[in-house]
This record gives structure tokens, sequence and C-alpha cells, in this order.
């Protein structure tokens, strides 16, 4: 089954060229054969899998089905799964089996889609390169010594090395599109709201988003249309309409305005990644768009906001972890404040612990004010930047990631440095707008990615660039085992 | 010195919701542990709060109820701290924007006069779970059915300066709560409980002492106490030269103290900020007003009818509108009786006595409002005489039954028969020749005083059933024939 689509997958089970049961199967012995190499999963959920294999193709059977019943896919170890370990990619959580389902997961399961198991990610999803899981690295599938990408580095390895046909993943600062741009993968952030954050492992409440990270943008869109929609569970959904998110992707894009912010193309760019993005820009010119120079001044002060308010709302998010109802807890406390000391101190990551400091500094008293408060007067800045440049134009293009994927352990060291990753995506959480990655190339072997963003609710609009984009383009149908794939791309002559 | 005590009330009212604040878990008391909780109230990872706009209603009707300024964007913030009882590891509670503004409460003093205490807010909070320690032999319990059950926190201005101005100001509270229909207020399962920050200065002085909080006082009888006793505590100290430290006590009613909490309190930085998961709570002036207007009878305002339509002195009035219920069964017994002077006599009087000794609150007195109307009944009709009806009082209020077969049963009915009472009138006259003489001989102005021995040998001969007024006219008649 290797690299086929969501699409074609459903078609093959539609026409009962094979069960869902048989793909399930080969789909859970291709990743036992093969993800030892990638590490791109924490746990396989076979006999789970297997029943819901088994009422899709029931449902199959009698004409109920839908485009998702039976299709196979994973989470994103971030989601919590009824009866199946989430973990977070957190010894705290390592033996957490759920009582519950994510409004997410209870979506994709209604459609009838398969979940064969839970992907590798960045503990609790603080990072960008998939390198601080309790559950050891993710290697990119295209190059096994670079990071895949993070938070969601496993779902992005694993569907890049065609070992599920696509995965869920969570998106507070890029963790979708980051990921995506390193792996060659279509992965969007809806807007915030847009889909429920009920039973996803919360990071930082006000950014966290999940989306769909798949092959073609035609596969996300119709993922996304299984896992958006209002719940009444979580108060930050949005009542609105949830549109069909396939429908507008034929549609032309003559008259569409794309702006080019100067600040996404400044200094700390990689020019290589430089090229792969003016040319994938000037591909989508000849579609008919129009391409208009754009400003978003406060970007560069974006990424300390951001590194301010994530923090904080994950040093209270993070609390619940106590070694008192659930999760780790140490051995042998000896009062309360042990417990809790040993706990947390053994049973978190070396980042995520970071992260809860800062978190906790800024919010102190003395410091909220000059932190936390000030942070937030950025965000409303960076809103505001979205706001006066999607007046002017569609949507905004630029990169994903400064870099391609960069290599295991380069980035380590360096917390800061690995933060600047994020230049380009974490101000589209901050101003809840949708976002997505879309292949638009290689450097050196290694993929890059195309960083479209909208106005408020505009993902189909999104999709639709994407999609029209991967009918004049072939980035995306390119696989880690490809015989042809390009070194750059002047050699492919894009 | 003369020091001045200075008292500030925090009340934390638990709102009378089907389901909790932020879950869909019945709020109540006295389940199994840990059988009313959801994903939510348990702190499972990735469950989400939803805010229950019942409890917005009920917070914007008190806000209507004291006047006080409803505000219509507000936010829930979280208060950050660890306990296992906490399982979030913060509590939802309101900081910067409150529900409730700027309001206050009137309340009467024992000099009958009235005084107006400010509430400086009231804000919308989830309550904590219950650490049960007693059990578990070395270790502790978790019960979380309590977690997230929606409170109402009112915070006076240090406006009361003494211990019974803190009770009138939480019984008032209480009325206007019950009243209006909020909470049950049911202050031995915790539905009504109050912190009380206590604080004392030397007369004259402005700037306010250094305080103590006492923490989760659950009665009214426990409040007095308990302030007095702190007030003691402090002037103590400060007369011996020592200085009171800022902290929270604890009063413990058994031993009649208070003492220094747990340490968890001490130097606590709560990191306030807005939660993330809920949304700021905007409200407009129509969704406030209809609530104004939905609001019942408020305390004063039943006060000021109890004047206007039946006739009530305004103590009298204020007295019976301080409670709910009190109200409730005073109007109840009017109702049957139709006497409000006699009914207010009776509830303010013998009903009132009867609680204060016996230790019990209105909604536990064992008579009824109905046998209470009926037994003045009998009192309006000549039936029984005030005496008999104390009797029959005592005996519903000990063994029940029914007002008439009391009275019947105990042989209580007022002689009226004219006969009868001349008869036994007659007879104390005869056979007691010294005092009659002693009358005789007495100044006309001095012998209304002596005509009560005769009164008395008459009740007492009568076993008390004689009606008073007749006796008292017949001796009067008979005696001043004599002079």
């Amino acid at each position: 089954m290797t690299h086929k689509t969501l699409v074609q997958i459903a078609k093959d089970l539609a026409a009962g060229k094979y069960s869902s049961r048989e793909i399930t199967q080969d789909i859970i012995a291709d990743i036992k054969a093969r993800d030892a190499v990638y590490n791109s999963f924490i746990s396989l959920s076979e006999d789970l899998a297997l029943g819901q294999a088994d009422a899709a193709d029931a449902r199959i059977k009698v004409g109920n089905a839908d485009i998702l019943t039976g299709v196979p896919f994973a989470h994103k170890d971030l989601f919590c799964t009824q009866g199946h370990t989430t973990t977070a990619a957190s010894k705290m959580l390592a033996n957490f089996v759920p009582p519950y389902e994510s409004t997410v997961g209870q979506r994709l399961l209604s459609a009838g889609a398969v979940c064969v198991g839970k992907t590798n990610m960045d503990e609790f999803a603080m990072g960008s390169s998939n390198e601080s899981s309790f559950f050891g690295a993710v290697k990119n599938p295209w190059d096994l010594n670079a990071v895949p990408g993070g938070s969601s580095g496993g779902s992005a390895a694993a569907v890049a090395a065609g070992l599920v046909p696509a995965a869920t993943g969570t998106d507070t600062g890029g963790s979708i599109r980051q990921p995506a741009s390193f792996c060659n993968l279509t992965g969007i952030k809806p807007t915030y709201g847009r889909v429920s954050r009920f039973g996803i492992i919360a990071y930082a409440s006000s950014l966290d988003q999940a989306g769909p990270m798949c092959q073609t943008a035609e596969d996300a869109a119709i993922m996304l249309n299984a896992m958006a929609g209002f719940d009444e569970q979580d108060s930050t959904s949005v009542q609105q309409e949830t549109p069909d998110f396939t429908a507008e992707l034929n549609l032309p894009l003559h008259g569409l305005k794309v702006g080019l912010p100067k600040e996404f193309f400044g200094p700390g760019l990689n020019p290589q990644v430089a090229e792969c993005i003016m040319a994938a820009v000037k591909e989508i010119e000849k579609l008919g768009a129009q391409i208009i120079d754009i400003s978003l001044p406060n970007l560069e002060i974006s990424i300390t906001a951001y590194y301010v308010i994530a923090p904080s709302e994950a040093s209270s998010n993070l609390s619940r972890f106590d070694g008192v109802r659930y999760g780790y807890r140490c051995d042998k406390p000896e009062n309360l404040m042990d417990l809790y000391c040993r706990t947390r101190a053994e049973g978190f990551g070396t980042e995520v612990k970071r992260r809860i400091m800062v978190g906790t500094y800024a919010l102190s008293e003395g410091y909220y004010d000059a932190y936390y408060v000030k942070a937030q007067r950025i965000r409303r800045l960076i809103k505001d930047d979205f706001a006066r440049a999607l007046s002017q134009v569609d949507v905004i293009m630029g990169p994903v990631a400064p870099t391609p994927a960069f290599d295991l352990g380069s980035n380590t060291k360096d917390p800061v440095a690995m933060y600047l990753e994020d230049i380009y995506t974490l101000s589209a959480n901050m101003a809840g707008i949708p976002a997505m990655s879309a292949p638009a190339g290689f450097v050196n072997g290694r993929p890059v990615g195309l960083h479209i963003m909208g106005n408020y609710f505009a993902e189909a609009k999104l999709l639709n660039i994407a999609h029209q984009y991967q009918q004049v383009t072939d980035w995306h149908l390119q696989t880690p085992t490809s015989n042809n794939v390009p070194v750059s791309n002047q050699e492919k002559g894009a | 010195m003369s020091w001045e005590i200075v008292i500030g009330l925090e009340i934390h009212v638990q709102l009378a919701t089907k389901s909790k604040l932020f879950s869909g878990a019945k709020a109540g008391f006295g389940a199994a542990p840990n059988t009313q909780t959801t994903l939510v109230d348990l702190g499972m990872p990735g469950a989400l709060p939803v805010f229950n706009q019942e409890a917005l209603r009920m917070a914007v009707a008190f806000g209507t109820a004291i006047d006080a300024e409803v505000c219509k964007h507000s936010v829930f913030a979280r208060k950050n701290y660890f306990y296992p009882d906490s399982p979030k590891g913060y509590q939802t509670s309101q900081m910067d924007h409150p529900i409730v503004g700027l309001g206050h409460l009137d309340i009467q003093l024992e000099d009958r006069s009235i005084k107006r205490i400010g509430v400086t807010r009231a804000h919308l909070e989830e309550d904590a779970g219950k650490s049960l320690h007693e059990d578990y032999d070395g270790m502790t319990g978790i019960d979380l059915n309590r977690s997230s059950t929606p409170l109402l926190e009112i915070v006076s201005e240090p406006d009361m300066r003494n211990a019974k101005e803190a009770v009138a100001y939480m019984r008032k509270m209480h009325a206007i709560v019950t009243t209006i229909g909020i909470s049950d207020g049911n202050m031995a399962e915790g539905s009504m409980r109050c912190d009380a920050n206590v604080s004392i200065r030397p007369k004259g002085q402005e700037k306010l002492g250094t305080r103590a909080e006492l923490k989760n006082i659950n009665s009214f009888k426990f409040i007095e106490r308990a302030i007095n006793v702190e007030v003691e505590r402090q002037i103590d100290i400060l007369e011996d030269g020592g200085k009171i430290v800022q902290e929270t006590r604890l009063y413990d009613s058994d031993k009649n103290e208070t003492r220094p909490m747990r340490s968890k309190e001490e130097a606590n930085d709560y990191r306030y900020f807005p939660c993330p998961d809920l949304l700021p709570i905007e409200i407009d002036d129509a969704y406030i007003d209809a609530i104004r207007q939905s609001l019942p009878e408020l305390p004063d305002q039943r006060s000021a009818r109890f004047v206007s339509q039946l006739g009530l002195s305004e103590y009298d009035a204020s007295v019976l509108s301080a409670s709910r219920t009190l109200a409730d069964y005073f109007e109840a017994v009017v109702l049957v009786c139709n006497d409000a002077k006699l009914s207010a006599n009776w509830v303010t009087g013998e009903l009132s006595k009867y609680m204060n000794q016996h230790n019990v609150e209105i909604d536990q007195v064992p008579v009824t409002a109905v046998h209470l109307g009926q037994l003045i009944k009998r009192i309006m009709d000549d039936t029984i005489n005030s005496k008999g009806a104390k009797a029959v009082f005592d005996e519903l209020w000990n063994q029940a039954g029914e007002v008439d077969a009391i009275i019947e049963a105990n042989g209580l009915k007022q002689v009226s028969d004219i006969g009868a009472i001349e008869a036994m009138v007659d007879d104390v006259i005869a056979s007691s020749p010294k005092q009659v003489q002693q009358y005789v001989d007495a100044e006309v102005e001095k012998r209304g005083k002596m005509l009560g021995f005769f009164m008395g040998q008459v009740m007492k001969a009568s076993k008390g059933s004689a009606n008073p007024g007749q006796v008292n006219g017949l001796l009067k008649k008979k005696l001043d024939l004599l002079c």
C-alpha cells in the first residue's frame, strides 16, 4: 500500500480490491517491519484497529460507508484514545490509558477511519525536532541523519515513509507545518477553534490546534472534513458551520492576491529555501495569482512573546501531572512535597521542565506585567499585523522554516537556536489564523515546504491553492524511495 | 487602651445549580466519594471546562439583588497551587474582572439602627475536592465530588466593627441568597461559609492593623465566637507589646480558640492568569435587566411590606424578614390565624425563645406554622388564655400533636362560664379574710396592685383555665363592694 493516498485507498475499498481488515493488517505488518529505522510510532493499537476495520468492512458491505470508512491512519500520541495508552511522549504518561476518546478521534472513528497506532512526538508537543521524546528521537525518512521536525515528527515521518496514508498532528507554534515541510507533506493548522481540543493533551491552550498531515491537499481536505466541527465540550471551539473543505479544491486561482511579507525573506532564511519558495510563488503566479509585497512588522518580536505565552500556559496546564491520580508516580514518596517534587523531576524531560520553569517565572508576582502582559500586547500587535495584511491580500506566502530539516543533534544543545526554527510559523498561532505547508521542492535531498496563511476560516481557500499547485507540480508525489529524488529545484527544472 | 475592631468577610456561597460550574456532573452533597465526577472534575489530560450558564444567571441575580454593579465583561483566571484535592493544579476563579463589582448591604444593629456595609465584589469560582485524613491510616483519601462545584465568593469591605455586626451581615447575606434561590444556604453542609479578616487598631487610628484571616467558619454562632476569641488574642498580644503576624488561622470550635493553619499557605504566589480554556463572559443590559425583573421579593422589600400591609413595627418587620424561612414561617402563621401582630409576637417571642434554648434554626423547628396559627386562633376566640397557650406550645414543641386535642387532653380550655368563675371568686374572697381586709384598708390607688393576689388564687383554683379578663372584672367588682 506504500504511499497510496487516502483517496486511492478509499477507491480501492469501495471497489472491493481489498478489505479494510486486509489493508490494516498490511499496514501494521509494514510498520512492524520498517519502523525500527524511523521510530515514528510509540505504540500500535492492533486489536482496536482490527475491530474498527471489521466494523468498517461491514459498513462498506451494506453501502453505509463514508469516504474515510476503513481507511487506516495514525494519531499523534497527544490525542487521547479510549482504552489505548496515550503518552504525550513522556515518561509521565507512559502508562496512561485514557477512559475516553478525544473529540477528533471520535469524529474520525465515526467516519469509519481505522487508527493503527500512536505516533512519536516531542514530549508534550514541546520541541521542533522530535528529539525531546521520552521514546527516543525520530529519523527523517528522507535522510536518516536529519530530524523530521516537531513536535508532530512521528506523524510526519510515518506518512513520509509510507507507513500510513495520513496522520493527525497538533500545531501550537508550527508543530504540523514544520514537520510537514521537513518531510514533504501537506499539513494544515486550521483556524483556532475550528477543531475541538477536547481530549488532546494541552500544551498551550490558546495556541493549540489540531490538523491533518497528509500526502496531498485533497487528502488533507478530506481529513479536515472529518476532524473539524463545533464541540460543546470545548468552550473555545467555534460555533460556526463547517464547510466541505473539498468543495473549493478545483476553483481556479485567477485574481488571487498573494502577499509576500518581506520579513519572511530576511537574513535568517537559507537562500536555497528562498529559491524553492520563490519558484513556488512563481508557479502560483502562473496560475493567475497576483503577487504583492507586504509587511508583518512585528514578526521579529513574535518569537519572544510566544516563548512567554506558551510556557506560561504550559506551566499551568502541566500542573495536573502530579503523581496523585494517574500517570507516573515516584517510588516511595516520603511526604506530599516529596511526591510532587520527585514525580515531576523524574517524570518530565529537560525541555518540558525548562518551559515549566520559564512559564512559572513569567507568571510570578512582580514579573507578570513585564512578561505575560507585555507578551499579550505583542500578540495583539501580531493579530493587527495580519488583519492589516489580509485586508490587502487573500493569502500570505513564505517559507515554513528558515532551513530544510537539520541534522539530528545539531540544535539540542542550544534551545534558543531551536526556538528560532519557529520564527515563520508561530505568528499564525498567535493570531489564530489558518496556515498550511505544502511540498515545494528540495535542498540537498531534504524537502522544503511552502507556507500558505489565510484569514480566519479560510481553510478551504488555502487547500484550494495547495491543490491547484499540486495539479501543476509533482513535489508532493516524491517519496524517499522514489528513484528520482531531486537534489535541488534546479535539477528538477521547475 | 481602647481598641477598635475591624472586620471584613469573604462569604463563599455554594450555588444551587444542578450541575457543576465547569462540568455536567451533578453538584450535590453526601454521595459516595468520587461518584459525582467527570473527566473535567478529575483533571484528566485533555479534559476541558464548559461554563455553566445557570451559575452565571445566579451570580447576576445576586449582583442585582444587592444593587451592585454587574460587570458585562468578566474573565475566569487560574489560581495555581498544588494540593491533592485540587486535581488540575489550579483553581478556576476570577481575579481582575469579577462578575459582580461594588455593591452594599444594609444591616440592622442591636440598637435598631441601620448600618450600610460595602460589598467590594463577588466572583465565581470552582470549589476544590476534599482531603479525607481520618479514615486511611497514614494515607489521605481524595474525594473529588465537590471539585468544580460552583461558588460565589462575596467579599465585603472592612466595614464591620464587632462580631455581632459580622453575624448580622452574614445573616442578611443568607437571607438574600436563599430568598433569590441561588443557594440552599445550608451552613452545616458547607453551602455557605465564610472567612473573616480580623484586625484591631487603637481607637481613632486610621491605619488598619495587621489582620488575621479566619478560615472556613460555617455557622452564625461560630462567626461570633471565632471573631471574639481572635480579637481577644490580638488585644492580648498588642497589650503585651507583641506584634500581630499576618496569617491564616483556623477556628477550633471545640477548644474555642484560633490557631495558625498548615504552612501550605505560606508565601504562596498563585500566578493568576486568564484561563485560556474559557472565553471571557460577555453579557448585555437586556440579560441583566431580565434577571433583575425576575427577582422575587427581597428581604428589605418584604420588611417594608410587613410594615405597610400587616401593620408591624419596623423592628418586628426587620427581625421577621431577616431570613427567608423565618419570614415564610411567619407569613404562614398569619395565613392561618389572620392576626399579624399576634403572630409576630409569638414568632419573635415564644418561638424565638425556644429556638435559642434548643439551639435550632427556624427550618428545624418542630412546631409547624399551621399549628402555631391554630394555637393563636384559639387565643383569639377565647378558647384558651395565653398561659394555656404556652403550655400547648410547649407540648407541640416537645411531643407534637394537634392543638385542639392537646387543649382538650390537658383541660386547658378557658372557663368563660360566668357562673363557674363567680363561684371560684366567691370562694377565694371567703377564704382570704386577711387579704380582703388589707384590700379594704388600702388606699384606692394601691388596690389595683393588690388585686394580683386574688387573681393568682382564682387562676390557681381554675388550674389556669379561667378567662383572666372575666376573673379580673368580677374580683374588682366584688371587692369594691366590700369597701
